[in-house]
């Protein structure tokens, strides 16, 4: 027992090597075909350093008569920030059912019903919202209304999943207690459930709010209001020193809601 | 000590004043939102029915255009891999120079954060913009949009799941006396690995979505033939091109939670 083994590194079975080796030339294939699908014009990347020399300029000298003009940078932020807001408390609310639908613990013996709300709530979180934005402009017209649809519509999806994550790692005895003293379902949920989970809930609800920051500043690119559109024309006509002050005003102002979302979490939580 | 009876919580008056004006400002902020997006339910109501009429033109299914659009949706697929790939190489360095529990100095770590904060504030879609001015319209530039995209994601993922290694080996080579590349190549790489290859995959996923939209400013991919049939207002190739990546998504979504799931 005294003596010790030398440690011997564990051999690998023929069919592991085969299975490696097999696995490494299609991953090197799968490169292979990735960098045919690559058209590099070489001369064309080279004559257009220029560009991104004047981009580079353009975005350290910034538009900044832009930023306060009509329908500019300050307006189109504010409407980028109240689509974010409106689309997020839809979704905080109507994924509220999706997240108990989604719970393994809230149906405990029909585990089915759970996995049928995942699976919708997967299916939800799929969809670009920009392409969701595209479906709903379908039916509002373009307009910043059809942002805060798209945004609401699409958010069910992740915070759905993170309410129903909250509710599982629940703690199980307050309910256990009040179905042992004969309350009825309604009354576990609202008096056992609820409490615990609330502050969650709106911790999750304000996380999903800093990412639909970010995701709103882009929805107007397809017409869904917000700083978008500004910066798609201002992209499209080449002027980068309104680029650079609508990135200075989307970098501020995701910065700034990150810092007081998070500190409003961590007094959640 | 423990005699202390226990008594409900009494609210006092200045929390009740606090949740008074908490709750007024949300209301006031709820408006002014409610205003500034032309928020109309009733559009939203009558306007309905179209999206089912463009949904029930995908039947019967254009087989033909499934066809022609697989090429671009194969190059959002390849967009989205080398755009992976790439971030990840370049994400391995920032993301040990942003954990705390392998370089302990304060500003190392502080300057690193501060540096993948300010990237991931950037919006993918301006970057693909920004790529498309420099290099043309093309994958390339969805590409390279990718590669940024997803270095601020995986590094921001990676570098939390690197300061929440067993501290046990960092001390042990430590006390050994190895030296810094010992330390991370014995020490750190080992543990953070799985979970590395995973949020690579994650990543991925997300790199689909994103890149399956880049072409709508140029970069690339199905995006560019969304674009042409919204500019058309063709919405049977619209639906069709909506419906067949929610496909190829899912498909990716359950082949990568399958591979990351025997990877931890």
């Amino acid at each position: 027992m005294s003596q010790t083994k030398p440690t011997v590194a564990p051999q690998k079975t023929f069919a592991q090597r085969i299975k490696g080796y097999v696995l490494l030339i299609l991953l090197v294939l799968l490169y292979i075909w990735c960098f045919s699908g690559m058209t590099i014009d070489w001369q064309k990347t080279i004559d257009s350093l220029p560009v991104g020399k004047k981009i580079i300029s353009g975005v350290l000298s910034p538009e900044w008569t832009f930023i306060t003009e009509d329908e500019g940078v300050i307006d189109k932020m504010i409407e980028t920030l109240e689509i974010a807001l409106l689309g997020t408390t839809i979704a905080a609310v109507l994924a509220i059912p999706f997240g108990f639908l989604a719970a393994v613990n809230m149906s405990p013996k029909n585990r089915w019903i759970a996995t049928i709300g995942k699976r919708i709530l997967n299916v939800i979180r799929t969809l670009p919202e920009l392409i969701v934005a595209i479906i709903f402009i379908v039916a509002v017209g373009p307009s910043p209304f059809a942002g805060v649809l798209a945004i609401g519509f699409h958010s069910i999806g992740m915070i759905g999943k993170l309410y129903s994550e909250a509710i599982e790692n629940m703690e199980g005895g307050t309910m256990e207690a009040l179905t042992a003293c004969g309350a009825n379902r309604l009354q576990t949920l609202w008096f056992a459930v609820l409490p615990q989970v609330l502050p969650e809930f709106m911790s999750y609800a304000l996380y999903k709010f800093e990412i639909n920051v970010r995701a709103a500043s882009v929805l107007g690119m397809v017409g869904a209001g917000g700083i978008g559109t500004p910066l798609l024309f201002a992209l499209m006509g080449h002027s980068w020193a309104r680029v650079g002050a609508i990135l200075i005003g989307v970098i501020v102002v995701v910065i700034v809601i990150d810092f007081l979302s998070g500190t409003i979490r961590k007094r959640l939580v | 000590m423990a005699q202390q009876a226990i008594q409900k919580p009494k609210a006092p008056v200045s929390s009740k004043i606090r949740f008074t004006v908490i709750f007024l400002i949300l209301l006031a902020l709820y408006v002014i939102a409610y205003r500034g997006t032309d928020f109309a339910l009733g559009d939203l109501i009558s306007g309905l029915p179209r999206i089912g009429t463009m949904l029930s033109q995908l039947w019967p299914p254009d087989f033909n255009y499934f066809v022609d659009i697989l090429t671009p949706m194969l190059q959002t697929l390849q967009i989205a891999i080398l755009g992976t790939t790439f971030g990840a190489l370049f994400a391995i360095p920032f993301i040990l120079l942003a954990s705390r529990n392998v370089f302990q100095s304060r500003w190392v770590t502080g300057i690193a954060r501060m540096v993948l904060n300010f990237v991931r504030t950037i919006p993918d879609m301006l970057l693909a913009g920004l790529f498309v001015a420099v290099v043309g319209i093309g994958p390339l530039a969805g590409m390279l949009a990718m590669v940024v995209f997803s270095f601020g994601i995986i590094t921001k993922l990676a570098y939390e799941s690197v300061e929440a290694i067993d501290p046990g080996p960092l001390e042990a080579m430590t006390a050994v006396g190895a030296n810094k590349w010992q330390f991370i190549s014995f020490a750190v790489v080992p543990q953070a690995l799985p979970s590395f290859v995973a949020y690579i995959l994650y990543t991925f996923e997300i790199c689909v979505r994103a890149s399956a939209i880049l072409g709508l400013v140029g970069a690339g991919g199905i995006g560019m033939h969304l674009q042409i049939a919204l500019d058309t207002f063709q919405y049977q190739h619209v639906a069709s091109i909506i419906l067949f990546t929610l496909v190829v998504v899912i498909l990716i979504d359950t082949l990568s939670t399958y591979v990351r799931e025997k990877l931890l």
